[in-house]
């Protein structure tokens, strides 16, 4: 049984059809990294399955919720599901500690000090547990980055959806964040990732999803499909990055 | 020019004066409060689903800022109670002055509101917080912040704007430069002083404004 | 007891609106050239004069308007000089509009890229050249919406004129008033006709204001 059961999905921008059809099932524990160039549809896929993007037909469904845009059932997927943007998100006027706890206080109604706990504890886990009391505004990208992941974590989803997590980064600053995706990999979390770290879908991934206009062009175990890529779209692509 | 002023004769009008100052500050801080909630009300319903709402909101900020508040007064004052509306001078003057502010403080407050990255949004609804929670703890405080200056200053203009409340008989500062210069004729001495106390209460209110606001939106460490 | 119809009422109020548009303009005029001459000062990078418009504008912007008429209105008797409200009011409405304007127009002109500066001088123009050719000519298309805005502002501090007695719209609503006891409809009125004169002037500004970021996008 799939912990996310893509089916079928269509997707239109007005005339614009970015989604043809798009088929994928993840089992829980297993690491898809999602590849494809820009304009592929591959963000786009991603933010449907969390509601953040609607979808025109076809049906998602995750943890054996229906995945919607509706408010409600946004929400209700939010217990299942966590996502960390490209450009983190943290909330600048909360503290590093303010952010983790929000949504575990104001959604799931965990007490303060149970929630502080939790907060320090996923803290820890990204290796930030001294930076508690500090604005995002003073951390470094990977430290920000670090601490969306872990504002995620807090909630205890059940697959993660990572969205170009790296992308904004410095170079020098991309291994620590991926670091931590390793460890969590390691540690059983379902990871959906759109990204653009070849070394990283090839070592820790375990599946790869090519997406070519809008497709599903070639998938397959990641070692495999990325060493001897099957199409010419997915070669010249695996040329072009590396 | 053949004319002494002469302020010394003032002195003895000081309680008059300073029952005149209490008055407006207490105007000022009972209206500012409203004023910004209503202000912040406002911005709420200029990005509320309901179009009633928004339409209102955008109709009532465009009505406000297009007359002038003396006649918003008289409006409310006289006119109100010609339908049966009554209030006292007091009443009528606040009601006045939050409604005058509460528009301007939407149309500033939605400025800052505009500005939230579309990100902050995504975030908080990935995380699971509804509309009003994302409204109320990730879109309004950081916008607040972005527009502050442009929010104390409206308010210190609506301070100065509390002078004209004097025309329907509230005993505040520049009900009381009218009071002194009816009976000792020194008008100019009289309004001159009333205007530096203005001035005076102007630059207190920036000062305090933004010591609150270097407290309230400070950025340095907290400790756990 | 009222012989007054609503056309009468109506009538009249548009009479005395008359003589707020007057104001206004005189106000406006008075408050640019005087405001032109703040703002030459503000920039000119001499210290006592930069220090001048500071304070100037700091007491205009820091005082009530209703308190500038009053002492334009008795300050100017004083010196001898008898003045009609009319009087005071353009003239308090004048120092009141030019410290707003003064200091919208400053922004404007300091808005600018400092390269703007730095490039001028690379190519050799003087102070006065630069200002000429190509700050001020940048300074005046944004300078342009927001002094449309700030007319709303002229148009509603006219209003105050009626305290000192100056039969304009505001006046000749509440003698309306007294006559026919009418508070609601005469004042519905007023408002109305204010709301005619100042909206389209905010939706011009408004409307310049997109067009100028637009324009300035695209560039």
């Amino acid at each position: 049984m799939s912990l996310v059961s893509v089916r079928d999905v269509h997707k239109y921008f007005g005339d614009l059809h970015v989604l043809k059809g798009i088929d994928l099932d993840v089992k829980a524990g297993e690491v898809v990294s999602i590849i494809g160039r820009s304009g592929s549809g591959k963000s786009t896929l991603l933010r449907c399955m969390n509601g953040l993007e609607s979808y025109d037909q076809g049906a998602i469904i995750l943890d054996g919720m229906e995945v919607s845009t509706d408010e409600f059932q946004v929400r209700k997927l939010s217990q299942s599901v966590g996502m960390v943007f490209q450009s983190f998100n943290l909330f600048p006027h909360l503290t590093v500690g303010e952010n983790i706890m929000l949504a575990p206080t104001l959604i799931k109604k965990t007490n303060k000090a149970e929630a502080k706990k939790l907060a320090q504890e996923v803290l820890e886990k990204v290796g930030l547990g001294d930076k508690f009391g500090q604005y995002p505004e003073k951390l470094s990208g990977g430290q920000q980055q670090r601490v969306a992941i872990a504002r995620s974590l807090a909630m205890k989803p059940k697959v993660l959806l990572c969205d170009e997590i790296t992308s904004a980064l410095d170079p020098e600053l991309v291994g620590d964040v991926l670091k931590v995706l390793e460890q969590l990999a390691a540690e059983g979390m379902t990871l959906i990732l759109v990204t653009h770290e070849m070394n990283f879908a090839r070592d820790v991934g375990d599946r790869v999803v090519f997406m070519h206009q809008g497709k599903v062009h070639e998938t397959g175990d990641a070692k495999t499909v990325l060493a001897d890529p099957q199409t010419p779209e997915l070669r010249q692509f695996i040329g072009a990055v590396l | 020019m053949g004319y002494e002023l002469n302020f010394g004769a003032l002195l003895e009008y000081q309680d008059v004066l300073l029952s005149g100052l209490w008055m407006t500050v207490k105007l000022t801080v009972v209206s500012t409060l409203l004023g910004i909630m209503l202000g912040i009300l406002g911005a709420a319903a200029r990005r509320h689903r309901n179009p009633f709402l928004r339409h209102g909101s955008k109709a009532y900020v465009e009505l406000i800022r297009n007359t002038p508040f003396i006649v918003q007064l008289f409006f409310i004052f006289f006119g109100l109670p010609a339908i049966g509306i009554k209030m006292t001078e007091v009443e009528a003057g606040i009601l006045a002055l939050v409604i005058n502010l509460g528009a301007y403080l939407t149309e500033i407050i939605r400025a800052g509101i505009d500005n939230t990255p579309k990100g902050q949004i995504e975030a908080a609804r990935t995380l699971g917080l509804s509309s009003r929670q994302i409204f109320i703890r990730i879109i309004l405080p950081p916008a607040f912040q972005r527009v502050y200056s442009s929010v104390v200053s409206q308010c210190i203009i609506v301070m100065l704007g509390s002078a004209v409340v004097s025309q329907i008989s509230v005993q505040e500062l520049t009900f009381a430069a009218n009071f002194i210069q009816s009976r000792n004729f020194l008008s100019f001495e009289s309004y001159l002083v009333a205007a530096l106390l203005y001035l005076l209460l102007a630059f207190l209110m920036r000062l305090i404004f933004n010591l609150i606001g270097s407290r309230a939106f400070s950025r340095e460490e907290k400790q756990s | 007891m009222s012989q007054f119809t609503d056309w009468d009422i109506l009538r009249n109020l548009l009479l005395a609106a008359r003589w707020t548009i007057l104001l206004s303009l005189l106000a406006f005029a008075g408050g640019s050239i005087v405001g032109l001459l703040l703002t030459f000062m503000r920039i000119s990078r001499r210290k006592p004069l930069i220090w001048i418009t500071r304070i100037y504008i700091e007491i205009f912007q820091g005082t009530p308007l209703l308190m500038q008429l009053f002492i334009a209105f008795f300050g100017l008797g004083l010196l001898g000089i008898d003045v009609s409200a009319w009087t005071a009011a353009a003239l308090a409405l004048t120092l009141f509009s030019s410290a707003f304007l003064s200091d919208i127009w400053r922004g404007c002109v300091e808005s600018l890229p400092k390269g703007q500066w730095e490039a001028s001088r690379c190519l050799g123009l003087n102070y006065l050249q630069t200002m000429r050719y190509v700050i001020l000519p940048q300074a005046l298309r944004i300078a342009i919406p927001p002094t449309v805005g700030f007319s709303v502002q002229i148009v509603k501090g006219t209003a105050l004129a009626s305290i000192i007695g100056f039969v304009e719209l505001t006046k000749a609503g509440t003698m309306l008033n007294n006559a026919t006891f009418e508070p609601f409809k005469v004042f519905a009125m007023v408002a109305l006709i204010y709301f005619l004169l100042c909206y389209p002037l905010s939706r011009a500004s408004q409307y310049l204001e997109e067009k100028l970021n637009v324009a300035g996008k695209r560039a």
